[in-house]
């Protein structure tokens, strides 16, 4: 028997249940903790925060210097950090800038952290208060953004990096921002 | 006795009401009611749960009232689910103390509101406002209502026009039926 226009009809129920099905599968492979940052090729908020230990400190006119780099958001309380740091020491050996703001920290742990570990920050500012953290919309560490030349955010890496996956992802953007 | 097992009390393994003391200790009537009016009075200790420090309230209760009511439509990005003026995250507490500096220094609350959302984005609102990527969470129930209804309409007005009745049954129809009544005169 041909399909007649009646027949159509019943089906349409099915159709839209299958289109709405597909719709909220697709939605099931979103992660609700990634929250996608609105500064994404938007300059860097204006700061200036002093070094931890009165060292240099970090600006964000520092970050216009012409060159792709890596802005890490880092405290030395944050366990996924530790997980985090041979990766941007491997960042750093690779040639990449690494600039990092220690968020909420106290001044010596970070430093003593930092002699433990290594350091893979060219420059550190101290964000004793969150507010830089909050301009940049860092909701939780570590996070990571990329920066251009001109001083601005191009991506953002939410939570730590701690596979070579991860990592190549990461060298892979830069490489193609260098472009 | 109490606490025995509960079978085997007698030959045919039943029990009898009335045979042995019962498993829980009976209240009278009086230390019952005794008990249900303290657990009412208990209830009156449940204040909603609030986040907020007395430290961080405005001395001016017309600004603290704006900043509750902003905070409340705030999410949270820790905890997501709540807002800033029922999560306890450092973050949420930031957030809150910033909400209470931008009043005190003048801000309406949609400039309040604008300030929080250029950083973390429109996720950070608790009620998504109309975009285009959530315009099919806004009409989608809308749409549903008017297919439902369309589809209740075609229905009720099918129902009213009743079964048809058959058409009247021809010549040819007729001879057949005959036919097959009658088949053994064939």
């Amino acid at each position: 028997m041909a399909l007649t226009r009646r027949h159509l009809l019943y089906l349409a129920p099915l159709a839209l249940f299958l289109v709405l099905a597909a719709y909220l599968l697709a939605g099931l492979a979103l992660d609700p903790r990634h929250v996608p940052s609105v500064l994404i090729d938007k300059p860097v908020p204006d700061f200036a925060l002093e070094g931890i230990e009165g060292g240099d400190g970090l600006s964000s006119k520092d970050l216009a210097d012409g060159e792709i780099k890596l802005v890490n958001f880092f405290a030395s309380w944050c366990i996924p950090c530790r997980a985090e740091h041979p990766f941007l020491m491997r960042l750093k050996d690779s040639g990449v800038k690494v600039y990092g703001i220690n968020q909420r920290d106290k001044p010596e742990d970070a430093a003593a952290w930092l002699v433990r570990l290594g350091n893979p920050f060219a420059k550190i500012g101290a964000d004793r208060k969150g507010r830089v953290s909050i301009d940049f919309g860092v909701y939780g560490l570590p996070e990571s953004f990329i920066v251009d030349g001109v001083g601005r955010i191009r991506y953002k890496v939410t939570g730590p990096i701690t596979n070579a996956h991860q990592y190549d992802d990461l060298v892979a953007q830069i490489e193609a921002l260098r472009k | 006795m109490r606490g025995a097992p509960t079978t085997g009390g007698n030959e045919t393994g039943f029990r009898r009401a009335d045979a042995r003391p019962p498993l829980t200790p009976t209240l009278s009537r009086k230390g019952r009611s005794g008990i249900l009016l303290s657990l009412l009075l208990l209830l009156l200790l449940a204040f909603p749960a609030v986040a907020v420090e007395p430290e961080e309230m405005l001395k001016d209760p017309v600004l603290e009232t704006r900043a509750r009511e902003i905070s409340r439509n705030l999410r949270c990005l820790v905890c997501q689910n709540q807002s800033i003026d029922d999560s306890n995250a450092q973050l949420a507490k930031d957030l809150r103390v910033i909400v209470r500096e931008r009043l005190t220094a003048g801000d309406s609350d949609t400039e309040v509101i604008a300030f929080v959302r250029a950083r973390y984005g429109d996720f950070v609102l608790l009620k998504p406002p109309v975009t285009g990527a959530t315009a099919v969470l806004w009409l989608a129930p809308a749409g549903i209502l008017l297919l439902a209804g369309i589809g209740v309409l075609l229905f009720l007005r099918r129902r009213k026009s009743g079964p048809a009745t058959p058409a009247p049954l021809t010549a040819a129809e007729k001879k057949r039926l005959d036919e097959l009544g009658g088949g053994d005169a064939a």
